[in-house]
C-alpha cells in the first residue's frame, strides 16, 4: 500500500542522507519526497510518501524515530487530510495553437506562469490525479510537452490535530513572537 | 542505563583550551579513565594533548582492535567505551567494531580525526567520508569543525550511546576543529535531556492483559535476552521466574542474566540450544520475550516458532515489536521499569496452573540426551572442545569473565560454560565478527581489573586480530587464552560437512605455532593434546603471572550438537550422534 509520512526534521546538513539511507537499508522506494521549512524555527517539514506492505508502516515510522535529527513523525494512513502537488509543465506552443492550451488550462484551473514565442509553461496544483490528467489530455492532443517538474506531494491533516510530541516542544505561537521581537530589535523591514 | 559513569567536573583548566584539549577534558568529564587508540596525522593535535589528563591511553596494533576493546570494556563494565583513531584508514579500521557493537546494541564513542574543514570532500591525503561510511552502523555520528562545538557532540555522543536501546556513536573532528581554541564550560555542554522514543508506550490495559496471561497460562517461558543486562532487570526477572514459577530459555546474549546453576535455567535456545529448550518453546502456550528480538538464530523457520504460544514483548525499541514475531501483547518501555509495574500483579505461587508439571515435562524431555552429552562419556583418546570448556568452567567456579570469538568454540563456550553471572560472557552475537575475542577481552581485563579474563578463540579467528598479543606485552595485563585449534574454520566445514556433501573447499587452515608465537611475544604458553593434560594446563595457566596461552589441539572434524539448520524450524534440529 502508500504509505505517506509526515516528520519534523532538523533543519542541518546530512539530515535528509539519514532518512532516505533508512529506506535505502529495507529497499522501500521513496515515490515523493518534499521538504521545506515548517512553522516552527530550526525544523524543516517533510512529507515521504512510498510504497510498502500495511504492516511496514509501524516499522518505519518506529525506525524514524530511532533518527536522533527527527522530532515528530505521523504516519497519515487514512487520517482525514488534504493532499497537493503541484507541476510545473512546459509545452511547445506557437501564437497559433495556443488558444487550444488556454483552454485546457481554463479546464483545468491551471495558469500560464511564461509565455515565450515557441513554448508557454504551466501551473498546476491539485491532487495526483489532477495532473496526471492534465499530461494525459496534452500528450494526446498535438501539443508537444518539453518539460514536467513535480513537486511531489505535500500532505496535511485536517481539522485541529498536533501530535503529543509536538506538543511537548511547546506552542509554536510563543517562537513566531520571539523571532517577531528578534525582527524588530534587528529593525529589518517587513 | 542508570550505569554511566559518575560525571566530575574537570578542575585547574583555563578556561580557553584547545579543541583538542576540550576533547580530553570532556572524556574526563564524563568518567573516562581508559581509551583505546592508534595515533595518526590528522588526530596528531588530540595526542600531543594527551599528557595534560588523566586518562590512561592503551595503544592498539590495529584499529579494529582498538573498537573492539571499547566494546568489551562496555560489556563487561556497563559504562562508555572509547576508541580513537585518525582519518582515512585509521577511521575505516574501526568500521567492523563499530558494527559489531551496532549489532549487539553496545555503547562506545569512537573519535576520528580528520583532515582541516576546508579539505573536506577534496579527497585530501588519508580523507574519507567516516560520518557517510558509519551512518548505518552507527545510532548516531558527528562531524565537527569548529573548537566549540567539541564539548557538547561529546556529551551529547554519550548521552546516545547509553540511551534508550545503546549503541555506537563516532565523532569526526576535523584537525583545525582539534587545534582551534574556545571556551570550555562542561556543565553548559550538557545535551538537552535525552528524550525517550515517542512510541514507547507501557499501558494500564496492557500490564493488565500480559498479568492475566501470565496468570493463565499452563506452560509459560520467559525468553532472556541481552536487555536485561543492559536494563539492569537481572533481579526482576528473577522475581518473576521465581514468583510464577516460569522456567527461564535465554539467547546466546542473555546467558549470565540469569543464573546457570537455577533450577529454573533451561539453557541456551535456537539454533545450537538444547533440543529440551527449543522442544519447551515450541509446546509453550506463552512466552515472555524480555529485551530479546526473535533474531532469525534464535526462532529458525518463522511460520512454525511457537504456534501454540501467545506472547507477551517486553521491548526498549519500538521497531522491533513485530518485525519477525508478531506478538500479542506489547509492552514497550526500558525492561526494569516495566517489569517493575508488571511484578505487583503476578502473585506467588502460580494460580491454578500446576507449575511443577510443566517443569516436570521439560525435564522428562531431557531423556537420555544429557547422559549422552560428551562431557560424561569416558576419556576415549580424543580430546573434545566440549572436555576443554566444562574443565575451564568447573575450574574457574563459572565466575570468570569468558570473551569467545565467532564460531564452533563460540557455541561450545555457550553450552558448555554455565554462566552464573551477568556480564560474564562477552561474544559477538549479531555481527558475529571474527577476531572479536582477544581485544575484546583486553577492553574487559581493562574494565575489571580484577576479575579473571578468558579467551577463547579458534585457531581462524585468533589469526585475524593476533597482533594485539603486542598490546597486552606493552600493558602487563594478565588474560588467559584458550585457542580451540582444529585445523579447520570448524563452524563453515561443519556447514560444509552436513549441507555442501563435505565439500571442505577453504576450510582447511595453517596456523603457526600459537605457543612459539606466544614466545616470540615474551608469554608462555603450552600446547594441550589429552584429556588427562586439561585441567593441569588450565590451573598451570590460572596461576602463571602473566597472560599465559593454552593451544588445545582438538579433534579435527567434531561438530556442534544440537543443530537447527538454517531455514529449518525449533523441533528439526539435528541431534547429538552416540559417539
Amino acid at each position: 500500500m502508500l504509505h505517506t509520512f509526515v516528520a519534523y526534521v532538523e533543519d542541518r546538513p546530512g539530515v535528509l542522507t539519514r532518512v532516505a539511507s533508512l529506506f535505502r537499508r529495507l529497499n522501500i522506494n521513496i515515490n515523493s519526497l518534499t521538504v521545506g521549512r515548517s512553522e516552527r524555527a530550526g525544523l524543516s517539514r517533510l512529507t515521504l510518501v512510498c510504497e510498502a506492505s500495511a504492516e511496514a508502516g509501524h516499522r518505519i515510522r518506529a525506525s524514524l524515530y530511532k533518527l536522533e535529527n527527527i522530532v515528530d513523525v505521523d504516519d497519515i494512513a487514512h487520517a482525514p487530510s488534504v493532499t497537493r502537488e503541484l507541476a510545473l509543465i512546459k509545452v511547445a506552443a506557437t501564437p497559433q495553437n495556443r488558444s487550444k492550451i488556454f483552454d485546457l488550462v481554463e479546464v483545468f484551473r491551471a495558469r500560464i506562469v511564461d509565455l515565450a514565442p515557441e513554448s508557454l509553461m504551466i501551473e498546476l496544483t491539485g491532487v495526483e490525479s489532477k495532473i496526471e490528467g492534465l499530461i494525459q489530455v496534452l500528450n494526446e492532443g498535438d501539443e508537444k510537452i518539453l518539460e514536467i517538474c513535480r513537486s511531489g506531494k505535500m500532505t496535511m491533516r485536517r481539522g485541529h490535530h498536533t501530535s503529543s510530541v509536538l506538543k511537548a516542544l511547546g506552542a509554536v505561537e510563543d517562537e513566531a513572537k520571539e523571532e517577531t521581537k528578534e525582527e524588530d530589535a534587528a529593525g529589518e523591514p517587513e | 542505563m542508570g550505569k554511566a559513569a559518575k560525571t566530575q567536573e574537570p578542575t585547574n583548566l583555563p578556561t580557553r583550551l584547545t579543541g583538542a584539549e576540550i576533547m580530553w577534558a570532556t572524556l574526563v568529564g564524563e568518567g573516562v579513565t581508559d581509551v583505546f587508540g592508534y595515533p595518526g596525522g590528522a588526530i596528531l593535535p588530540v595526542y600531543d594533548a594527551l599528557r595534560k589528563f588523566p586518562i590512561h591511553h592503551i595503544l592498539v596494533r590495529h584499529e579494529q582492535g582498538a573498537a573492539h576493546m571499547a566494546d568489551g570494556y562496555a560489556r563487561a563494565s556497563g559504562k562508555v567505551g572509547v576508541a580513537i583513531a585518525t582519518s582515512g584508514p585509521g577511521a575505516t579500521n574501526l568500521v567492523t567494531g563499530i558494527a559489531t557493537a551496532m549489532l549487539d546494541s553496545i555503547p562506545i564513542v569512537c573519535i576520528t580525526g580528520n583532515v582541516s574543514s576546508k579539505l573536506l570532500g577534496s579527497d585530501a591525503f588519508q580523507e574519507v567520508d567516516i560520518t557517510g561510511i558509519t551512518l548505518p552502523v552507527t545510532k548516531h555520528n558527528f562531524l565537527i569543525n569548529r573548537a566549540e562545538d567539541v564539548a557538547p557532540a561529546i556529551r551529547y555522543a554519550f548521552q546516545i550511546a547509553q540511551a534508550g536501546r545503546p549503541g555506537p556513536v563516532l565523532v569526526d573532528i576535523t584537525k583545525d576543529a582539534q587545534q582551534g581554541t574556545a571556551e570550555f564550560d562542561f556543565a553548559a555542554a550538557k545535551p538537552r535531556p535525552h528524550r525517550p522514543h515517542p512510541m514507547l508506550n507501557v499501558e494500564e490495559h496492557g500490564l493488565a492483559e500480559a498479568a492475566e496471561l501470565i496468570r493463565n497460562a499452563k506452560r509459560p517461558v520467559i525468553l532472556a535476552g541481552h536487555g536485561i543486562i543492559e536494563s539492569g532487570a537481572e533481579e526482576q526477572v528473577y522475581s518473576l521466574a521465581e514468583r510464577a514459577q516460569i522456567p527461564v530459555a535465554l539467547t546466546l546474549l542473555g546467558l549470565g542474566a540469569f543464573p546457570a546453576s537455577h533450577k529454573l535455567n533451561l539453557g541456551m535456545m535456537g539454533m545450537h540450544g538444547e533440543s529440551w529448550v527449543n522442544q519447551a518453546i515450541q509446546e509453550a502456550d506463552l512466552l515472555i520475550a524480555c529485551g530479546m528480538r526473535f533474531d532469525d538464530r534464535v526462532t529458525g523457520t518463522l511460520s512454525t516458532y511457537a504456534t501454540k504460544a501467545k506472547k507477551i514483548h517486553i521491548e526498549v525499541d519500538p521497531s522491533e515489536v513485530n518485525k519477525n514475531v508478531n506478538v500479542d501483547v506489547a509492552l514497550m518501555g526500558d525492561l526494569r521499569e516495566v517489569l517493575e509495574l508488571l511484578l505487583p500483579r503476578i502473585s506467588s505461587g502460580h494460580g491454578g496452573r500446576d507449575g511443577s508439571a510443566w517443569i516436570k515435562t521439560i525435564e522428562a524431555s531431557k531423556g537420555e540426551v544429557a547422559v549422552r552429552d560428551i562431557k560424561n562419556l569416558p576419556d576415549s583418546g580424543h580430546l573434545y572442545a566440549a572436555h576443554v570448556i566444562n574443565d575451564i568452567w568447573r575450574m574457574t567456579g563459572g565466575n570468570a569473565i569468558l570473551v569467545t570469538d565467532v564460531g564452533q568454540h563460540q557455541m561450545w563456550a555457550a553450552q558448555y560454560y554455565h554462566q552464573e553471572h551477568s556480564r560474564g560472557l562477552i561474544t559477538s552475537g549479531g555481527l558475529g565478527t571474527m577476531g572479536f575475542a582477544l581485544p575484546a577481552a583486553i577492553g574487559a581485563k581493562f574494565a575489571c581489573p580484577e576479575k579473571e579474563v578468558w579467551v577463547i578463540a579458534g585457531d581462524g579467528g585468533f589469526q585475524m586480530t593476533a597482533a594485539e598479543l603486542s598490546t597486552i606485552v606493552q600493558e602487563g595485563i594478565k588474560i588467559n587464552i584458550a585457542i580451540i585449534n582444529n585445523g579447520y574454520l570448524g563452524m563453515v566445514r561443519q556447514w560444509q560437512e552436513f549441507f555442501y556433501e563435505r565439500n571442505y573447499a577453504a576450510t582447511p587452515l595453517v596456523s603457526p605455532d600459537f605457543v612459539k608465537l606466544a614466545d616470540a611475544h615474551g608469554l608462555k604458553g603450552l600446547a594441550v593434546r589429552t584429556r588427562a593434560e586439561v585441567a593441569p594446563a588450565v590451573e598451570q595457566a590460572r596461576s602463571a603471572p602473566g597472560t599465559f596461552l593454552l593451544n588445545f589441539m582438538v579433534e579435527k572434524e567434531d561438530s556442534v550438537y544440537p543443530m537447527i539448520p538454517a531455514g529449518s524450524s525449533l523441533h528439526e534440529m539435528i541431534r547429538r550422534p552416540g559417539k
